[in-house]
């Protein structure tokens, strides 16, 4: 948005040892944040170390990280999507219109994914086919998306759901570990190679940094793009099936506000929102951090609306924090 | 003489707002009514003062996300001093209310400018943080209409001329943004920070403190529209304007203002803003259910920002888009 004089480059005459530059760096720094809430959770709140609780913890964040990783690689790449969240209200929708006409799980799950990527899709037309700017598209897409949910419900709610359909939302693997939870280690992991170890993941960083540039070094610049509204389109319908699977039910107001949420996580995580940096290790500690801080409070009774005080002064402060120390050690050569 | 060029997309869109006022009008007359279009524009009021507000920022390239939570918090604040003192004029009351937004608009100012955190980041920071402030200074509690002082809900309601002072607020407000953005170094200056921040800066012009005073100017456009928006509703609690801040930047996107800075109008923000407007207040008259108006103002926002993409678009781009479409 802000496109203030880069600063000057200062070239180092060596670089620093790998140890060190991972000490400095940004995911280290997020990694200390959550140490230490953990560490103030445990001795604020004597119910905060148990396995059951904190197992119910990770349903704070699971689903809204999913879509934050698929969001990460899109943000990277110098876009956005705010209607992430009326993707859930939508998808959830039509699955509860196909519960009411006899679907199965299955069938429930194949519409909850299609409807994700048909929201995906329709995105990625008017940001790359039509070349518009994907914050008004998506803000636009929200309304829209939404607003069928709308005329779909009014104010009436789908229940119904099959009882096997629960597996997903309140299922657990073994002992404490949910489905979700397993959903969100493998999409993480997914995510991790597909940004880091792929030249996919290489191409979106380089978009990001210069897209013009990257044109003309051969990158499908729209045709990634496309790909990425796929992907948070996709993991909306993820984690729609999740999201419905866990309350048993759907309002068109399903998931309001979620997508400031998965923002929130993903700036949290250190990815830059100008486009071009950024990583899902980091990503994936914001989640940690915002659901053990939004848990430990709840265990405090603090009321929700003021947890919000505490995550947005976490994001301000987080970011703020590495840019006045910057300043502090500038001044001091000085 | 030199004639200027009809600007084509507010024209365009004042058509639009034309063709929907027909349309309303061919199902209940009554509609188009000077009574109601004058109920319309005072229901419009709040939404057009914030539109000038966040057209200001987003010329700058910049957005502001915490209006709505900048005009919920400043509204709790004024109705709960309006609870201790009774008595309190109202000139003093919209004094504070105007200097309490155009802080929190500081305070975004200030993150944006010397720390250069992305504007959607600090914005998205505050709100939250804005919001929750409402709950703690209130204790969750509401602010009721029968503890506020006649004077303080009546000032927004009182008729001059017909139009209620809420109303007028809007004109004014419309009036000095027309005058400052075209005739004024600051409104200039506003311009060319959106327009090209690096040729601004050769000029001699400080981009960070163009875009400090931006967010001050939203911010206090805010907090007026938190007192009047309290006192004309008659209550405070923490959830008033809940999401208001995207209804906000539709009608900046809708009225012809580019998110990528530098090209709008105060004419584009007031139009966009006097569509959303027509669209809420059309539907129940032609018995379309109101769970239809979001899905609604989602497609005009689409369809606004298509046609404001293609008309923009110049003979250089087009090459380009050219080169980028064979790929």
């Amino acid at each position: 948005m802000s496109d203030t004089l880069a600063p000057l480059r200062n070239i180092p005459d060596r670089l620093n040892s790998r140890a060190f530059r991972t000490f400095r760096s940004w995911e280290s720094l997020l990694l200390a944040v959550a140490v230490a809430i953990f560490v103030v959770n445990s001795f604020t709140s004597p119910y905060f170390l148990n396995a059951w609780n904190l197992s119910d913890a990770t349903f704070n964040f699971t689903e809204k990280a999913m879509i934050a990783f698929a969001m990460a690689l899109l943000i990277i790449a110098g876009e956005i999507d705010l209607s992430v969240a009326s993707i859930i209200a939508l998808a959830s929708t039509a699955m509860g219109l196909a519960v009411q006409h006899g679907a199965g799980t299955p069938e429930l799950v194949a519409i909850g994914l299609t409807v994700g990527l048909l929201c995906g899709a329709f995105n990625a037309v008017f940001v790359t086919v039509l070349g518009l700017p994907s914050i008004v598209v998506t803000i636009g897409t929200m309304s829209l998306f939404r607003g069928i949910s709308y005329i779909i419900l009014g104010d009436d709610a789908f229940r119904g759901y099959p009882t096997s359909f629960a597996w997903f939302g309140q299922g657990y693997i073994y002992w404490v570990f949910t489905v979700e939870m397993l959903f969100f280690v493998i999409i993480a992991v997914i995510y991790g190679v597909l940004l880091h170890k792929t030249s996919f993941g290489r191409s979106v960083y380089a978009i990001g940094n210069n897209p013009t540039g990257a044109l003309f070094s051969g990158i499908r610049v729209q045709r990634v793009k496309f790909i990425l509204f796929l992907l948070t389109g996709l993991m909306s319908g993820v984690a729609a099936i999740c999201l419905t699977s866990r309350l048993g039910s759907t309002r068109p107001s399903i998931a309001q506000g979620m997508e400031l949420e998965v923002v929130t996580m993903v700036v949290l995580g250190g990815v830059n929102i100008l486009g071009g940096s950024g990583s899902i290790p980091g990503v994936v500690i914001a989640a940690f951090v915002m659901g053990l801080v939004t848990f430990g409070l709840g265990l405090l009774n603090v009321p929700g609306i003021v947890m919000s005080i505490f995550i947005g002064l976490l994001l301000i402060g987080v970011i703020a924090l590495p840019r006045l120390w910057t300043m502090a050690a500038r001044a001091k050569k000085r | 003489m030199l004639s200027r060029k009809i600007p084509v997309r507010e024209t365009i869109l004042a058509g639009a707002i034309g063709l929907l006022l027909i349309l309303a009008a061919s199902r209940f007359s009554g509609f188009v009514a000077p009574a109601n279009l004058a109920n319309v524009f005072n229901d419009t009021a709040p939404l057009i003062i914030l539109a000038l507000g966040q057209m200001v920022v987003i010329l700058t390239r910049c957005i502001d996300l915490s209006v709505a939570a900048n005009l919920a918090l400043t509204g709790m604040a004024v109705a709960m001093i309006n609870v201790a003192f009774p008595d309190l004029p109202i000139p003093v009351i919209i004094a504070i209310a105007i200097l309490l937004g155009g802080l929190m608009g500081a305070i975004n100012g200030i993150l944006v400018w010397k720390l250069s955190i992305p504007p959607i980041v600090v914005t998205l920071g505050t709100m939250t943080i804005f919001r929750g402030m409402i709950f703690l200074i209130s204790d969750g509690k509401w602010v009721n209409s029968h503890e506020m002082s006649a004077s303080f809900t009546g000032f927004p309601r009182a008729e001059i001329l017909g139009l209620p002072i809420l109303s007028w607020a809007a004109i004014v407000a419309v009036v000095i943004f027309a005058v400052v953005m075209s005739r004024t170094p600051l409104g200039r200056s506003i311009y060319a920070v959106g327009g090209n921040p690096h040729a601004a800066v050769y000029t001699g012009i400080n981009v960070g403190k163009t875009q400090f005073f931006a967010f001050v100017i939203s911010g206090a456009l805010a907090g007026l529209t938190g007192y009047l928006w309290v006192a004309r509703y008659a209550v405070a609690y923490v959830d008033i304007a809940g999401g208001f801040e995207l209804e906000v930047v539709a009608a900046c996107v809708i009225g012809g203002i580019s998110i990528a800075g530098g090209i709008g109008s105060v004419g584009g923000a007031v139009l966009g803003a006097l569509f959303l407007g027509v669209v809420k207040n059309a539907l129940p008259v032609v018995n379309i259910s109101p769970f239809w108006q979001l899905a609604i103002s989602g497609s005009a926002i689409l369809i606004a920002v298509a046609f404001n993409a293609s008309a923009g678009r110049t003979k250089g781009r087009i090459i380009l888009k050219s080169a980028e479409k064979s790929t």
